[in-house]
């Protein structure tokens, strides 16, 4: 009784935070209303979301739920069909050298005539310009994001040669190359080895220490609790968001996979969390 | 052969030393340009513009004429051309983002539209300003034999102001080409980087018009950088080359064209990039023909020899001939199949490497170096001596002796 007299002040604890941030112009990311369609479906419909500064977020739901729509759209890559996306309480144009993408790296071909330190030095053209030439100060600061992912020896290797996790590992380099403060990454751990995964977990939780706000979109449901402060379950319409304690429940899931997952399988999710 | 020896070295005269550094130009701003289309792999819809120019071609000859001019006006016909081209290439792209066909059905569409058109157009020139024919077939095959002073003037202005644009745009077209949404991230606009590009590529099948003719351009925009992507990795590499390729034919066929004026420019430009095509395909260092057989071939032998010394440690009877022969050819076997002296040893050291790695891989399996396993790569590569001894004493003399 007393536990759960505790755990129901906190919730509201954690409500009234929210609510604060909501009025805070400051906040990471604030979408309100937004609907994406491709065609004449859409592929979000509605969605209000609030992310808030300096936590870890992952964004959960199944295939075709629109997770990666929902970060293209705040990204501003693909287009909206209504709602609006405020980063730090601005239009995304405004405030684009404060974002960084990891995008899922099937989605380019690693035959592309590139090293890994070109790749990382894309990261870097926004605040070198689309002109200048990459002197050596460049070049430290793309060793220095490579070094921080395991990936430093690697830096003269083709591109093409890379093993998955080590692609991975090197758009997430070029990312950190951006410097920005707000990170959203797509399936960053999709399909990469336990040593990656580490190797991952570790950048975002320094990431995250440092005051930035990382969000990524997260399909292995079992490691949820334990990697991410906040989720933001969603199908086409946001099922709900807040902290992973309260937000990432039997009946939320229900609602966000439909039948598609047993209840013994949830069971099994619910554990780690304290 | 003397005729074309001259023209190489520019003594063939005014108007093939003209010739000659003209094609040089266009060669280097298409290889340049090609570089960007190939890595976008839009390199067809060089194509639909380039097919496209004859309808403007015809049409701006005939308002010339209609206006008293003189219809060969070739800056007249250069406008004419990228006016049509660009009305077909904004046609591609209407058609791939607003129906439902993809962008290949749509430049098969566009590309024998326009062309069939242009045709049509010709044939109505021919019989209408009989007198004056003005030799408009020449832009399908490419002449350069009556260049004049102010044409090539146009065609080194244009080939400069490609070559400035190509500066300007490259690391943003190297963004959308390899990544368009993370350059849209970095608030690249895709789109208009997209527009520019084949803006590039209208400016050199214009001008390419005259020398390679509108049928063979899209050989000069993709054919340099094909054969440059076999010897670099690097964007910047990729593009210098290229341009390289593409200068050295123009200038080379030009040559060709002015010791044998029958032999029509364009086709010949077109061989000779296509000669260092095969030769690149053939000889560059990493990704070439040979290179690759060679690197298969060695490692094929690496894996029977790796195997037949296990077999010889294990004391396993050897079948495959390849092996048989791999292993008399070191002077592991000898002809009767048996080990001799540096065999033996050569068998027992595979056999403790064998061993070595197996602690390895259950010590360091963390690490990448653990991961590095796959029965070919010597041990000493990978660890240090101090690493490998602690390894021996794990492993303690369970094995035999290590030559």
């Amino acid at each position: 009784m007393r536990n759960a007299l505790q755990g129901s002040i906190e919730v509201v604890a954690r409500n009234g935070e929210a609510a604060h941030a909501a009025i805070s112009p400051n906040l990471p990311l604030l979408i309100e209303g937004l609907t994406v369609s491709y065609g004449e479906k859409p592929a979000i419909f509605s969605i209000d979301a609030r992310f808030a500064a300096g936590r870890t977020i992952a964004i959960v739901g199944p295939n075709g739920a629109g997770k990666s729509t929902l970060i293209k759209a705040a990204l501003g890559i693909v287009p909206r069909l209504s709602g609006t996306v405020r980063v730090f309480g601005q239009p995304i144009e405004q405030v684009r050298g404060r974002m960084a993408y990891v995008p899922q790296r099937a989605s380019v071909d690693w035959d592309f005539p590139a090293r890994v330190v070109d790749v990382v030095m894309m990261g870097l053209y926004r605040t070198l310009g689309f002109l200048r030439f990459a002197g050596p100060k460049e070049r430290q600061r793309a060793l220095a994001c490579l070094d921080r992912v395991g990936m430093a020896d690697f830096a003269k290797r083709q591109i093409g040669q890379l093993s998955g996790g080590q692609q991975q590992r090197v758009f997430l380099a070029r990312a950190l190359a951006q410097d920005a403060d707000l990170y959203l990454l797509d399936e960053p751990l999709a399909g990469v080895d336990a040593a990656t995964e580490r190797t991952i977990m570790d950048v975002l939780k320094s990431l995250k220490n440092e005051g930035r706000t990382v969000i990524c979109v997260h399909h292995d449901l079992s490691t949820v609790a334990q990697y991410f402060d906040d989720v933001l379950l969603i199908n086409v319409r946001k099922i709900a968001e807040g902290p992973v304690a309260s937000t990432f429940t039997d009946g939320n899931l229900q609602k966000t996979y439909g039948g598609r997952l047993a209840g013994a399988h949830i069971e099994q999710l619910r554990l780690p969390v304290e | 052969m003397e005729g074309f020896l001259n023209a190489l070295l520019l003594q063939s005269g005014y108007n093939a030393a003209l010739v000659g550094i003209g094609a040089a130009l266009l060669g280097m701003a298409a290889g340049g340009t090609g570089t960007f289309i190939f890595l976008r792999k839009r390199s067809l819809v060089s194509d639909a513009a380039a097919h496209a120019t004859l309808p403007g071609i015809c049409l701006a000859f005939m308002a010339m004429v209609a206006f008293g001019g003189d219809g060969r006006n070739l800056t007249g016909l250069m406008v004419g051309s990228a006016g049509s081209a660009a009305v077909a290439l904004v046609l591609v792209d209407w058609i791939s983002r607003e129906t439902r066909l993809p962008e290949d059905a749509a430049i098969g569409a566009v590309l024998s539209v326009f062309f069939g058109f242009g045709i049509v157009l010709m044939t109505v020139i021919q019989t209408m300003t009989s007198g004056r024919q003005a030799g408009l077939e020449s832009f399908l095959l490419g002449s350069t034999a009556g260049m004049l002073f102010n044409e090539a003037v146009t065609i080194a202005i244009a080939g400069a102001v490609a070559g400035f644009l190509l500066l300007l745009l490259h690391r943003r077209m190297t963004l959308v080409a390899f990544d368009p949404e993370f350059a849209a991230t970095t608030g690249i606009d895709v789109r208009a980087t997209d527009l520019a590009t084949m803006g590039l590529v209208l400016v050199v099948t214009v001008i390419g018009l005259k020398v390679v003719g509108l049928v063979l351009i899209v050989a000069m925009l993709i054919i340099p950088a094909v054969a440059a992507r076999f010897w670099t990795e690097r964007v910047d590499r990729l593009v210098a080359i290229a341009a390289v390729i593409g200068g050295v034919s123009g200038y080379t066929g030009a040559a060709a064209s002015a010791a044998y004026p029958n032999v029509p420019t364009g086709a010949v430009i077109v061989l000779i990039s296509f000669g260092l095509f095969a030769v690149s395909l053939s000889f560059a260092p990493v990704r070439g023909v040979v290179a690759s057989v060679y690197r298969h071939v060695r490692f094929q032998r690496q894996v029977h020899l790796r195997q037949g010394l296990l077999a010889v440690a294990r004391g396993e009877p050897i079948f495959d001939g390849l092996t048989l022969k791999i292993l008399r050819f070191a002077g592991h076997i000898r002809a009767d199949g048996v080990a001799t002296l540096s065999g033996r040893a050569a068998a027992a050291k595979a056999l403790r490497d064998e061993a070595r790695w197996e602690v390895a891989r259950e010590t360091h399996q963390e690490d990448v170096s653990g991961a590095r396993y796959d029965g070919l790569t010597a041990i000493e590569t990978v660890f240090t001596p101090d690493e490998i001894a602690e390894f021996d004493r794990r492993i303690g003399d369970r094995i035999g002796v290590v030559a």
